[in-house]
């Protein structure tokens, strides 16, 4: 790309033609605020935060927006741009709910922190409010309009990142809401749960459905006993709440805070990861060698499952039965843990803590309830565990690194990795290559299916047999592969989809990133960096070679996809319709 | 109000519908002229209709939803057979114009935006006519009624 000379604000700059003065500005590191802008998705400059004056031009400019030219001459801070965005701001606060003291975004809003930035003392303009209700019918986002800005970035996100399309702009001018269609209820649309939305939102008009006061409630009760597990993401994100850099890998502090939260057992989703890659790639393998359906496709990812279930329900068949593998271990703390340490299910409580908001949903499916009994009670996203984490007042920062619990907090690094794209396709060729080989694999690292490329292929040699397999993240991308299946233009056997951009480490249950982190900083491959080192690290990397796995193989379910294994660590799908009408 | 959406009587419209829809897919920018049509076709844009123009044309309903609640033109309930329309452009206003409406909306048990359950009136609140001469004035269809006060309302309500 050819580059043009801007001048911003004095300093002489080089930038590609093609950017626009925001990005000329940002990559100078010159800092124009922003809110409705989000690289990609939603460039539309509707806030004017990012207004600029540009020598010739009328009026003020969006940066966001307007191209730069050779010798273009821009002020980014000047008197009149300053006084502009802060009346800008001022007429965006006039209508919003300004009760921050309880709100959930808190000292981590982008609202609250350009109204600290630009001096808002005092909101000139009392107009009229809009006041709409706080709609909770998701068991997995809670919407709230009377926070709502008005900027877009979640419909961005949920219509072309994802796909899903289930909010919108309706009504017009001062009554303008986003929202679903028909002014219907989050639970009564095909809203997928991924949490991305919540992940976009800048403000608190998107946040999780809390089940924080449930925990704490079951740790309390003295004949509860409360397992905890933690999701490979987790780990990888969960410092930057106590303002570790990004990227820092957390286990060990994070399991000495939850164990003085007062939980009795912490269990590792990585243990039931490496049981997601014996039952799944076992599955596989019966599926290619006896004619079953094929590619088959991962099914960890609640929010890629429901869209699935609603978008592509022709797949359906093709999902792997697995349970996700929270699930997984859900159903086997309540079967084989609690028989041999003869606890009464009824009276295990089990958390999880997810990168992820679907989980929620997922966890009350009445099919996943092995036991009789829920096989996880509540799930936490990373935010909600900080939050707990803070409300006790541990200083996270300066605990100690403690070890999970016996028996179901063993892993190995092909389950470290499950939390970035790519991970369940690499920690299963691992396991399968073995299994079909009965060699050991000499290279671990299948660099093909890493990285934050939206489609990645690649073709394994399994003992004479290709076996070509591809890796997606985003439910978009998802469609756009499958829609290619179906079509008959690609052929694969083995899928891999993550509902989430990136994976599970920018799960719509991670925490907030920063808006400069935004742009300074590749997040997915930041925090996935922190998986690959964790799994180079292990002296176990195949989920087969397990210690923990091989006994509970001897000791419960004999062997991978048994008839046991399927009744605790299976599981089934249905085709949903999208609005339903009443008839 | 609830209007339910009759699958039989509409059944040969839904079938034009699917043809309409068919058609202008194949050019660029079709959920305009496809919503511009289905409103002439059911005089409304009820869900049934714009869930199946969603899958029709693969565009998310909230989209469409959108657009449909963005547009005046577009209703998302049933127009009556009567469109009652009251100026309340400034002269219309000061000479009384909301008590007109708000008679018109006792009589006839209506919001503005509304139809009554028999389908027969529609109540509008319209801006400036261009009818000025003649305020407050008041609109059946293509009847205009001008100069009129509160208790002239249920007479003309009754012609129709």
């Amino acid at each position: 790309m050819s580059k043009v000379t801007v001048i911003i604000d004095n300093q002489e700059v080089q930038v590609p033609a093609d950017y626009t003065v925001l990005q000329a500005a940002r990559s100078n590191n010159v800092h124009i605020p922003t809110l409705c802008y989000l690289e990609g998705i939603n460039e539309v400059g509707a806030c004017r935060m990012c207004l600029v004056e540009v020598e010739g031009a009328r009026g003020l400019q969006t940066s966001c927006t307007l191209k730069v030219s050779d010798g273009m001459v821009v002020k980014t801070n000047t008197k009149k741009v300053r006084e502009a965005r802060k009346a800008t701001l001022e007429l965006l606060l006039s209508d919003h709910d300004r009760e921050c003291l309880t709100c959930d975004r808190n000292r981590n809003c982008e609202l609250q922190t350009l109204a600290e930035e630009l001096g808002i003392k005092d909101v000139a303009f009392e107009g009229e409010k809009n006041v709409n209700y706080e709609d909770t019918s998701s068991p997995s986002i809670v919407r709230d309009p009377n926070k709502c800005i008005l900027c877009g970035r979640c419909v961005g996100v949920c219509n072309d990142v994802q796909k899903v399309g289930v909010l919108g702009f309706t009504n017009r001018g001062f009554d303008t809401v986003v929202g679903p269609a028909f002014d219907k209820k989050m639970d009564e649309i095909p809203c997928i749960n991924c949490g991305q939305c919540i992940a976009a939102c800048p403000v608190g008009a998107l946040k999780e459905k809390e089940e924080i006061d449930y925990v704490w409630e079951a740790i309390e009760d003295d004949n509860k006993h409360v397992v905890v597990q933690t999701a490979p993401a987790v780990r990888a994100a969960l410092g930057e709440e106590f303002g570790l850099k990004m990227g820092t890998s957390v286990t060990g502090k994070m399991v000495a805070a939850l164990r003085r939260l007062g939980f009795d057992k912490i269990f590792d989703t990585d243990f039931a990861a490496d049981l997601t890659i014996m039952e799944e790639g076992h599955e596989l393998l019966d599926r290619l060698q006896n004619g079953g359906k094929l590619p088959m496709i991962t099914s960890c990812s609640p929010g890629w499952i429901k869209y699935c279930e609603h978008y592509y329900p022709e797949f359906i068949d093709n999902l792997s039965s697995c349970k996700s593998p929270h699930e997984m271990l859900g159903a086997v703390i309540k079967s084989y843990y609690a028989e041999i340490n003869d606890i009464d299910p009824k009276d295990i409580y089990v958390v999880s803590i997810m990168p992820c908001t679907a989980k929620k949903f997922e966890a009350d499916r009445e099919e996943l309830a092995a036991s009789g009994y829920p096989d996880v009670d509540a799930v936490l996203t990373t935010r909600e565990l900080a939050k707990m984490v803070k409300q006790t007042r541990v200083d996270f920062v300066e605990l100690p690194d403690e070890d999970f619990d016996e028996v179901l907090g063993e892993s190995t690094g092909a389950s470290v990795i499950f939390g970035a794209t790519g991970g369940v396709m690499e920690a299963a060729l691992r396991t399968v290559a073995e299994v079909v080989t009965g060699e050991q694999l000499e290279a671990l690292d299948f660099e093909q299916v890493r990285g934050t490329k939206g489609i990645k292929e690649a073709t394994v040699n399994l003992n004479g047999t290709e076996v070509k397999v591809a890796v997606v993240h985003s439910t978009g991308q998802a469609s756009k592969l499958l829609d290619q299946v179906k079509s008959g233009e690609k052929d694969y056997h083995f899928i891999e989809v993550m509902g989430c951009p990136g994976g599970c480490v920018t799960g719509g249950g991670q925490p907030h990133i920063k808006p400069e982190d935004r742009f300074k900083k590749d997040v997915k491959a930041e925090r996935a960096k922190a998986l690959y080192t964790e799994d180079k690290s292990k002296k176990i990397r195949k989920s087969h070679e397990n210690p923990m796995i091989k006994k509970i193989y001897d000791d419960y379910f004999e062997k991978p996809n048994s008839h046991k294994a399927h009744e605790l660590l299976h599981t089934h799908y249905v085709k949903r319709e999208n609005y339903p009408l009443d008839k | 109000m609830e209007f339910k959406f009759d699958w039989e009587k509409n059944a040969s419209k839904i079938e034009k519908l699917k043809e309409i829809i068919e058609e202008k897919k194949q050019k660029k920018g079709p959920l305009m002229p496809v919503l511009n049509q289905a409103q002439k076709l059911f005089g409304y844009l009820p869900i049934e209709v714009q869930r199946i123009i969603s899958e029709g044309l693969n565009i998310p309903l909230a989209e469409i939803y959108g657009v449909a609640t963005f547009y005046s033109q577009f209703s998302l309930i049933p127009k009556g057979k009567y469109t009652i329309g009251v100026c309340l452009g400034t002269a219309c206003y000061v000479k009384g114009a909301q008590d007109i409406i708000d008679r018109i909306k006792d009589e006839l048990d209506l919001e503005v935006g509304g139809t009554t359950k028999d389908r027969k009136f529609s109540l509008e609140a319209t801006r400036c006519i261009g009818a000025c001469g003649l305020a407050p004035v008041m609109t059946v269809n293509e009847d205009v009624y001008g100069k009129l006060n509160a208790d002239e309302v249920p007479g003309i309500i009754k012609k129709y």
